[in-house]
């Protein structure tokens, strides 16, 4: 018999509901972290409203405060298990930006290894553990065998070459930076230890090993599940909105680590700006019903608005909007793979379900990247790190993280004590997309109140996509 | 028969079910002997049945031998939830430091949500300010944050941010074998190899602004103890496991970075705070060096050990009650 707790709680009463009922996914499955898709339907089963609520706040703005500036990237990596090594990163320049310290050439080479290797095991953990079950077993399986167990079931190759090669990818980094969950390796001014020949070496023939994977993983996906994408799974959450990334300021290519952020609209134009101008740029609106703030295109100067018809201030960001603002990508093989999805798809590109597409041409692109900084003989310099002295400033850091661009803006005293810091986090900058989705999906899915588990499905695959 | 188990993160990062995949090839072993019931970040089940129709009032959580809760307990939702996998597990596991001691989110018990709220909705630097969220969708706060056993029964804890993957497989393997998981339960210092020369060289700690002394090209065990190299370590009073079971470096001092305290203190009730400002006395060092002493409860600030002003009760009252 199922165990059942008598919840008290006054805020479950749906009494607002009125005629119609409320439909409620809770929790969503196969995201990091906490939400709850609300779908209303009216007297005759129609939607006519929908909530993604983000039910969660930690706070971390806020306990910070106080903090020697210096310990804050070991702090703040908490907020994401899945991508750590991003805060890490983003922080640690938040950091060095105030203090002014300048990191040595080898230390910068070492934290762009750091942070494109981890996105690396991100890409693989989201395609295969979180999403693929809806594609490989479909959106229709019963939950009991649509998850990364039920493909050990279907395929169990498969999955022991997937398991083996994210664990291979976990274990490279815990190896040379000492601890992969929660990094400790970057620090103010630069790297913690510098690199050997030998450990240059060893990882250089591991991350081959990558690249020939990342070759699999695409020609996999391309072959089982990019081919099967018909029009109704392509136009499932599908909306227009602009798009925000980071490139590199010389030649508009894609940077997952550095440059200046490009927000581009619907129609494709765009301005590009340094991280430094970014509350020029971009606005946080709140909404009652949600913890989890909205960020909106402020240089618009249209407002916001999340009318799936008529969207105001809107953008996105993640996998498919760095693909759509970048101009091209430095590294062979994921430039070639670039070229064909646009060919097919356009730019900027706007089906969400080719977040998962563009998820594994930039798989590619971190492989190939990685490749070519450990081909760099600079990594392996000994000058790793400059001793800083702590002082008053501003520093705003941000980073490529998977789910977007990624923002720490801080602000030091004259002992370098955190006074204030302002963040804005990869999937924020979806939280409104994702909720036009839901509301896409679902009028798309729901007919006259006939409901389905496959079809309550289809409306979490549309916040799957952009991998919360 | 396989054993059924149902996982659950409260207030979290996932770095806890990062981990649990970190078991990598091990996991694969073992899965044909566990039958998960119930594990959002991998598993479709619901609280309110699978097509969101079920009474909003009975959150189901299937019945499982054994349950496995990360995270804190911080609003209504979690303490919700912890309770129904409370009732639904014959055994609950606290798994990292969030669960068994409040983990780093905690630190938010030094600040009322009064002056967090403020900041993050009318203080930001990008944000439209606006009044507090309101919905009655929204799990309510509690007045604090929670550490999992202040709110329902803990059977086994398993700290550590995020815990070692070998510790989760001890766990796992012997709830399989029927017996007690043989964990560790002495001190980082316990298990790390650097070169101790002796007491009373240094008189202040220092900042981490520059990495210590030592040869990149020489192992660990030639690195000298970094307290005795003036830096912060709270490796003395901080629960050895971060090194794993198979001999390996504490985690932070391998990447020659001082230990900040994950695991918890060495003893489940213990007291970061106090037992490393008495370790530091006792060593000669002038504890007014310490710049930022509640982030010595940086890990371990549930229980009521970080507490804002704000947040204290009326003498009489129960704490959390």
């Amino acid at each position: 018999m199922t165990q059942t707790i008598e919840i008290k709680d006054a805020s479950r009463d749906f009494s607002h509901a009125g005629a119609g009922r409320i439909l409620n996914i809770q929790p969503v499955t196969r995201i990091e972290g906490h939400a709850r898709i609300a779908i209303q339907l009216d007297e005759s089963g129609e939607v006519v409203d929908s909530k993604l609520h983000i039910m969660a706040m930690r706070g971390f703005e806020k306990f910070i405060e106080g903090r020697p500036a210096e310990e804050v990237p070991r702090i703040v990596s908490r907020i994401c298990g899945i991508c750590p090594w991003m805060h890490h990163t983003a922080s640690n320049k938040a950091v060095d930006a105030c203090f002014g310290a300048t990191v040595p050439p080898a230390g910068s080479k070492l934290r762009e290894l750091m942070q494109i290797m981890a996105h690396i095991n991100d890409k693989i953990l989201h395609f295969f553990f979180l999403a693929a079950p809806d594609f490989v077993l479909g959106p229709g399986a019963d939950f009991g065998v649509r998850n990364v167990i039920g493909i050990v079931g279907a395929a169990p190759e498969l999955a022991a070459r997937v398991v083996k090669m994210r664990q291979a990818g976990q274990m490279m980094i815990e190896k040379f930076a000492g601890k992969v969950i929660h990094p400790i390796a970057m620090v103010t001014g630069g790297f913690s230890k510098p690199m050997s020949e030998a450990e240059r070496q060893e990882l250089y023939s591991q991350c081959q090993e990558q690249l020939e994977f990342a070759k699999f993983c695409m020609s996999f996906a391309k072959e089982n599940v990019f081919a099967k994408l018909d029009e109704e799974t392509l136009n499932l959450g599908a909306i227009t909105t602009g798009f925000l990334g980071t490139v590199d300021p010389k030649d508009g290519s894609l940077n997952l680590y550095d440059g200046v952020l490009r927000l581009m609209k619907p129609d494709g134009s765009f301005r590009d700006f340094s991280y430094q101008e970014y509350t020029d740029h971009i606005g946080e609106h709140v909404e009652p019903w949600s913890y989890g703030k909205f960020p909106y295109a402020r240089s618009w100067g249209e407002g916001f608005s999340m009318d799936i018809k008529a969207p105001k201030g809107i953008y996105r960001a993640n996998t498919l909007a760095r693909l759509n603002v970048c101009d091209h990508i430095n590294t062979p093989l994921a430039q070639a793979e670039l070229e064909e999805f646009r060919q097919k798809f356009g730019r900027p590109a706007q089906s969400t379900m080719l977040y998962h597409w563009a998820r594994l041409i930039e798989l590619v692109y971190a492989c190939e990247r990685v490749v070519e900084l450990l081909n760099d003989p600079g990594i392996t310099d000994p000058k790793v790190r400059d001793a800083v002295t702590p002082k008053a400033g501003r520093g705003v850091g941000c980073v490529e993280a998977p789910r977007g661009s990624l923002i720490h803006d801080y602000t030091t005293d004259a002992n370098g004590l955190m006074v204030k810091a302002n963040l804005i986090v990869g999937t924020t900058h979806n939280v409104a997309p994702m909720n036009m989705s839901v509301r896409k999906a679902a009028q798309d899915v729901i007919r006259a109140g006939q409901v389905s588990e496959e079809a309550l499905n289809k409306v979490e695959m549309a916040v799957r996509a952009y991998d919360p | 028969m396989p054993v059924k188990v149902a996982e659950e993160w409260l207030g979290s990062c996932s770095g806890c079910e990062i981990s649990i995949l970190n078991l990598g090839e091990t996991l694969l072993t073992v899965l044909p002997q566990l039958e998960f019931v119930h594990i959002p970040v991998l598993m479709d089940h619901k609280y309110f049945g699978q097509t969101g129709q079920g009474d909003v009032h009975h959150l189901d959580i299937p019945p499982a031998t054994v349950g496995i809760i990360s995270g804190n307990i911080r609003n209504q939702e979690h303490l919700e939830v912890a309770m129904a996998m409370r009732a639904s597990c014959d055994v609950l596991i606290a798994l990292g430091t969030c669960a068994t001691h409040g983990g780093i989110p905690a630190l938010i018990n030094a600040c009322s949500d009064a002056e967090l709220f403020e900041r993050y909705y009318r203080g930001s630097e990008s944000t439209d300010a606006a009044a507090d969220p309101d919905d009655p969708n929204l799990p309510r706060m509690l007045p604090r944050t929670y550490a999992l056993d202040e709110k329902v029964k803990v059977d086994l804890y398993l700290p550590g941010c995020p815990p070692h993957p070998d510790q989760i497989a001890e766990a796992i393997t012997a709830l399989l074998e029927g017996r007690a998981p043989v964990l560790p339960s002495k001190s980082v210092c316990d298990t790390c190899p650097t070169r101790r020369e002796g007491k009373g060289a240094v008189k202040q700690v220092r900042r981490f602004l520059q990495n210590p002394q030592y040869d990149p090209a020489k192992p660990l065990a030639e690195m000298r103890c970094l307290l005795e190299q003036g830096l912060l370590c709270m490796g003395p009073v901080t629960r050895a496991g971060c090194a794993g079971a198979h001999g390996e470096s504490p985690r932070c001092l391998s990447a020659r970075v001082p230990c900040r305290g994950c695991y918890g203190p060495v003893r489940q009730d213990g007291n970061q705070m106090l037992d490393m400002l008495n370790a530091l006395a006792s060593n000669g060092i002038d504890i007014k060096g310490v710049i930022d002493r509640p982030s010595l409860l940086r890990f371990s600030g549930a229980h009521g050990r970080l507490m804002n002003p704000s947040r204290r009760l009326p003498a009489g009252q129960k704490q959390g009650a």
